[in-house]
């Protein structure tokens, strides 16, 4: 594609996707979204966290009873 | 002042919650107005600029005060536009957007028909993303290219090929429909 047509190119785009309005903002501060997200990602963290913990937990204590029956009344017993 | 502002630059990078807020309000209006530039949609816009600034506190460790702050947010940001552009396929959607209030006026040349616009505009959004990001800065918004370079992350030379790719796929896909431009 020569200069020309990469010039002809750039123009019809430019009719066919007009720029955005540099003057635009947003319709509402952000500041309370944000804070709303920061505060609500810690603990979503937290609670993936938790749930990991839970599911290895969980997996071990399986594992454990698979392999060694004669902890089960043991481990009945902390439950 | 410079001072001032350095301080804040200073104490973000340490992780100062304050310190972010201050910059937030700075800057949010500027990040806002350069992803809407890349997604052409108020809306997703908004949802973009916090989710750039919650990029951006994340990386408050790797925040190096002496290079700026807005920049590195430009950069962070048009990152999280493109990952937006990627995650989105359909392209009525967004040539609808393409073509929604938030476009400046534009005298309409009379050779090019409402009917060939349309179809670029399809066309333009059938582009992948890194090239359309690019055509969309560089040649629509008509940003300095050294500007969409810093944050896309490349060099200049590297945005000329993808205006050049994006432009030469555009001019293809329009062939294929019958448009001669």
């Amino acid at each position: 594609m020569n200069e020309d047509n990469q010039d002809r190119m750039k123009r019809l785009l430019q009719q066919a996707v007009p720029p955005v309005n540099g003057n635009s903002e947003p319709r509402r501060d952000l500041w309370p979204a944000m804070l709303r997200r920061m505060d609500a990602q810690p603990a979503a963290r937290a609670l993936t966290g938790w749930a990991w913990f839970d599911g290895a937990l969980a997996f071990g204590l399986l594992g454990l009873a698979a392999f060694f029956p004669a902890s089960i009344p043991l481990l009945l017993y902390y439950l | 002042m410079q001072n001032g502002e350095s301080g804040v630059l200073n104490q973000f990078q340490q992780g100062d919650v304050a310190a972010f807020e201050t910059l937030f309000h700075q800057h949010q209006r500027a990040v806002y107005g350069w992803i809407l530039r890349i997604t052409r949609n108020p809306a997703a816009a908004e949802d973009l600029t916090i989710e750039a600034f919650w990029r951006i506190s994340n990386a408050h460790a790797r925040f190096e005060p002496g290079r700026g702050f807005e920049g590195w947010a430009r950069r962070i940001a048009t990152r999280a536009a493109l990952d937006w552009l990627r995650a989105r396929r359909t392209e009525s959607e967004l040539s609808t957007e393409m073509l929604a209030e938030v476009a400046a006026p534009v005298e309409a040349d009379p050779a090019v028909t409402a009917e060939i616009r349309r179809k670029t505009a399809m066309a333009f959004s059938r582009l992948p993303p890194k090239l359309r990001i690019a055509a969309t800065l560089a040649v629509i918004e008509e940003q300095p290219q050294k500007d969409v370079a810093a944050a896309l992350g490349i060099s200049i030379a590297a945005v000329k090929l993808r205006i050049f790719r994006a432009l030469r796929l555009l001019r293809k896909d329009l062939e294929k429909q019958g448009i001669t431009p």
